[in-house]
């Protein structure tokens, strides 16, 4: 017998390369070299997450009760993905375009950003996964169980609740650790999605592998397995016709609206091309997973003795013929199946418990909404790590409390047939402009109750009140109303009653609502937008121009989408718009294009309503939205020319703008300087003059005492000296404007660089004392670069800190960071006043100083001379709004570039 | 809309291609309709189960593994198109 304590340890040694796998696949994601980590084949083989340990162990239990009925749920799935050009293709699109994060969002997205169903879609999840997760312990459980009973000698003892707690647990770690890394949900888990597909070349082989086992190894072949089966009682069952159609129905439903196939299919595809291989390769994996079902079934009942329990035949007939290494690996087939289901499941619950339920909760709990400091991130990233938890616990004392087999083993249909009841919301969504908001609400709401009624609460039995006088006579002694034979339809199969007429008043109430109801408008922008996805990939507009300040929106993105990605996202459509800086202007496009990026955080209802309280409510006119929702498609083509030509124009205007505004203020900034300079240079100049006058005369007269001429002549050397460092750094200036400088290439730390930065700008007179904050730890990157220049830049930085800052304890902050392999970007951030819009653009010219009188002593040349310094190196200077206080950036890439400095 | 910017007559390339996403829409409904089948042997009146046991076994199987490698040979030729013709995406576009 295989020792219970070795079965441990190999399951051990699993989980463990499983998180090495997950850790190895992030790290290669972060470096980006992903290669065939991003290939239709692991797309492919995640998607077999529908296989779950409902099919791994289930299936030939199914098949011993019921004969080939248990086909039927990997048909559905089948025919759904063989013509994926029909549905898939569609919602994948979607799912990109309008960068959806889960079913919940899906739908409530395409219903105009709605969170009411945002939240009932999520309510319907939980209520249907809740109970397939429990399933999925319970499988494990079971068969750690199988093993245990048969070793008495096992130093663990098979405690089938203590089993399913030390799976739950762990599973819960390695879900939050790598299926929350980061917080768009919208990006690609990479790790979790590469240990999935590994899981899946596990599952299949184990299963086939026992499947040859049965057929060659124990029966004579496949001549003996045929007659095999045709001797069985499995082949003397009745195909149930009604039966077949439906669960066939049921399951194509169900692989569409789980919210884990949903997570795989469509929030984890990295291209759209890889449907043209998973068009096959999946019907031929789940094709391989059933091949095998009904010879093992054959088998298991031929002999294993009679009673045992069929659900674990994968599991018993290799035990049986002492097959040791066989029936490790079927066990850890069973594992990798429920393992991967229920680290998916728990991945895409969490993400519409946190989007459509905790958030839309936090944003009204705050009277100040959206603006108010403090970082969202934590709050998202925390609630989701909670939600898998609470997922996690939900479906542990589901498993505690229903506490048998019986009660689960027809939990599977029941789940899916729950989150079918998405299907018209979702198929209607997507196909029919005309389906809204009210139809889909009625819709769900009445399949999800009669699939509670009919289906879901009488699994409890009496334990919630459906006994059997309940059910054969029905409440009040209504007859129609019985549970399984609503309106007098009787004699049904249960299942096939209760998904009947769940979906059928479902799309009922569905259709009759959209016909009479009128949707708003943002719901009919989104309808069109959902239907016609393949006709404009452009975007409507739905935010109108202006009444949000750029800055503003700087701060809330910050915190939403964390500091990197939102300065990123400002600066691109800046640049797009033909500016500089970090504040672009706040166009409908732009708004449109921030809601999106928000949107793969934080839910598309959520986004909406955050990017509402900043812009006011002043979403859009009538008229501009019946512009793009009304079916004027002859003048829009015409008009999306002029509209590029007038947006050419625009751009053109807007960079005449800038450098108008620019060149008027340089030209009265340079009439300003050319007095402040000549009166720079004749200060000294006369001092000079006067004082060498006093030692010539005094020289002529021979009445001076040595302590005079040391005091004159040292004026005079001060003040030439003052006029050495005004020329030098005139002349420093020009050079390195010319680009003939000639730069010292050396390999440094950078830590060394602000270090000394720091020393040099030591500490100045009666200034107030400026506390300088830095991250050492941080700061220790290697970078070439000429580390003279360099500092250079940082003391003249903090310099201006000591001299502008205005804060009453000025504090200065500097940050360095990595940006991927090559690049690095350095911070420096004070807490003063900051400087003032208008100023921006105008720091970095020479001459430019924003206190016109001389109190800093300086001519209004330090940030050029850093400017043309950070240029010289190949990396830039910028100015970073929205930091609460001065704050700069500086860019550089750590390596030369040696195409530049050519 | 669609119809409306879409050009009538494609050249022969594109018209091909959209054949073959025809058949591709038309071959899940094809397989279903065969895995039908099963249901109208035995039954009732015969000495058989519905679905004559181990034929409805081979039968749903063949079936299957026929329409994989139907599927196969047409996402292939329409992979193999995609490079010729950007038949598709353009059309879409309604800029073909």
């Amino acid at each position: 017998m295989l020792s219970f304590n070795v079965l441990v340890l190999v399951c051990l040694i699993y989980a463990s390369f499983l998180f090495l796998v997950a850790f190895w696949a992030e790290k290669r994601a972060e470096r980006g070299r992903l290669g065939w980590l991003r290939s239709p084949v692991i797309y492919t083989l995640s998607l077999s997450i529908y296989c779950t340990a409902w099919t791994f162990y289930g299936a030939v239990g199914y098949a011993a009760r019921s004969g080939l009925e248990f086909v039927t749920i990997y048909l559905g799935p089948t025919l759904v993905v063989i013509g994926w050009w029909w549905v898939l293709r569609k919602l994948v699109r979607i799912g990109r375009t309008q960068r959806i994060t889960s079913v919940a969002d899906l739908i409530s997205s395409r219903y105009g950003k709605s969170t009411t169903l945002g939240v009932l879609v999520t309510l319907l999840a939980v209520i249907g996964t809740t109970p397939y997760i429990a399933l999925q312990l319970q499988s494990v459980a079971l068969s750690f169980a199988v093993f245990g009973l048969n070793d008495p000698s096992g130093l663990v003892i098979t405690d089938l609740n203590r089993t399913a707690l030390w799976v739950a647990g762990g599973l819960a770690l390695f879900t939050v650790l790598f299926g929350t890394r980061n917080l768009d949900a919208n990006e690609r888990h990479h790790g979790v999605v590469t240990a999935i597909a590994l899981e899946a070349v596990v599952k299949i082989v184990a299963l086939v592998s026992v499947g040859v086992f049965v057929v060659w190894g124990v029966s004579d072949g496949l001549e003996g397995m045929l007659e095999r089966i045709d001797a069985s009682p499995i082949a003397q069952q009745d195909i149930i016709g009604t039966r077949w159609v439906a669960i066939t129905f049921l399951s194509a439903a169900a692989f569409l609206t789980l919210p884990r196939m949903f997570q795989v299919l469509v929030v984890e595809n990295a291209e759209e091309r890889h449907l043209f291989t998973a068009g096959w390769a999946f019907p031929l994996y789940l094709f391989g997973m059933s091949l095998f079902v009904i010879p093992i079934a054959v088998a298991g009942l031929d002999f294993l003795p009679a009673g045992s329990n069929p659900d674990m035949f994968v599991l018993t007939l290799p035990l049986a013929f002492e097959q040791h290494t066989l029936a490790t690996l079927s066990f850890l087939g069973g594992f990798s199946s429920a393992t991967s289901m229920v680290i998916v499941a728990a991945i895409a619950l969490s993400t519409m418990v946190s989007n459509h339920v905790v958030m839309p909760i936090w944003l009204s709990s705050r009277k100040d909404g959206a603006t108010v400091s403090g970082d969202v991130r934590s709050v998202v990233l925390l609630a989701r790590r909670l939600s898998i938890f609470g997922v996690l616990s939900l479906g542990y004392f589901y498993f505690r409390l229903s506490g048998g087999s019986e009660a689960l083993a027809s939990i599977g249909t029941i789940s899916f047939t729950g989150v079918a009841q998405v299907l018209p919301a979702m198929i209607g969504g997507i196909f029919w402009r005309g389906a809204t908001r009210i139809g889909a609400i009625g819709g769900v709401l009445t399949g999800f109750a009669i699939w509670a009624y009919a289906m879901f609460l009488p699994s409890f039995g009496e334990a919630a009140g459906f006994t059997q006088t309940f059910l054969a006579e029905g409440p009040f002694g209504f007859g129609w109303l019985r549970a399984q034979a609503l309106f007098g339809v009787e004699g049904v199969d249960p299942v096939v009653h209760a998904v009947c007429w769940s979906l059928a008043l479902n799309t009922l109430v569905f259709t009759v609502g959209s016909l009479l109801s009128f949707p708003n408008p943002v719901e009919r922008l989104q309808g069109a937008q959902f239907v016609n996805v393949f006709e404009h990939t452009g975007t409507t507009r739905g935010w109108s121009q202006g009444t949000a300040e750029a800055e503003d929106l700087l701060m809330m993105a910050q915190r939403i989408l964390g500091p990197t990605e939102a300065q990123r996202l400002f600066q691109l459509s800046a640049a797009e718009q033909g500016k500089g800086g970090y504040l672009p202007d706040t166009t409908p496009q732009f708004l449109e294009r921030l809601e999106r990026e928000m949107a793969g955080s934080v839910g598309a209802a959520t986004a909406h309503a955050m990017l509402g309280q900043l812009v006011g409510g002043a979403t859009v006119s009538v008229q501009d939205l019946m512009a793009v929702a009304d079916e004027t498609a002859q003048i829009m083509e015409y008009s999306s020319q002029l509209e590029t030509k007038s947006e050419e124009l625009a751009r053109a205007a807007r960079q005449l703008r800038e450098a108008n505004e620019k060149l008027t203020a340089l030209s009265i900034q340079k009439d300003a300087f050319l007095s402040q300079i000549s009166h720079e240079l004749r200060t000294p100049m006369t001092s000079i003059r006067a004082f060498s006058e006093i030692l010539r005369d005094g020289g002529a007269s021979g009445d001076m005492d040595a302590q005079s001429l040391e005091h004159f002549s040292g004026i005079i050397h001060d003040e030439a000296r003052r006029l050495t460092r005004l020329l030098d750094d005139l002349l420093d200036l020009s050079v390195l404007e010319n680009g003939q400088v000639s730069l010292n290439w050396t390999r440094t730390n950078l830590n060394t660089v602000i270090g000394r930065a720091v020393q040099a700008a030591g500490q100045a007179g009666d200034a107030p004392m400026l506390t300088i904050r830095r991250n050492e730890v941080g700061e220790h990157i290697a970078i070439e670069t000429d580390a003279d220049r360099l500092a250079q830049v940082f003391i003249n930085l903090i310099a201006n800190a000591r001299k502008y800052c205005d804060a009453e304890a000025p504090v200065l902050t500097i940050t360095a960071r990595r940006l991927g392999n090559d690049a690095v970007q350095i911070d420096f951030i004070d807490n003063g006043a900051g400087i003032p819009r208008d100023k921006q653009a105008m720091i970095f010219e020479k001459f430019s100083r924003l206190t016109d009188h001389a109190k800093a002593g300086g001519a209004g040349l330090g940030l050029a001379i850093c400017r043309e310094i950070m240029t010289n190196l190949s990396g830039s200077i910028s100015y970073l709004p929205g930091q609460g206080g001065t704050a700069f950036r500086i860019d550089m890439p750590r390596k030369r570039l040696r195409t530049r400095t050519k | 809309m669609a119809e409306r910017r879409a050009p009538l007559y494609l050249a022969r390339r594109s018209y091909r291609r959209r054949r073959l996403t025809d058949a591709l829409r038309l071959l899940p409904v094809l397989m279903g309709v065969l895995w039908l089948l099963p249901l109208l042997w035995g039954g009732p009146g015969t000495e058989n189960p519905t679905g004559e046991g181990s034929r409805a076994v081979i039968h749903v199987f063949a079936i299957w593994g026929l329409g994989i490698i139907a599927a196969i040979i047409i996402s292939r030729a329409l992979v193999v198109g995609e490079h010729d013709v950007d038949g598709e995406e353009t059309r879409d576009d309604g800029r073909t």
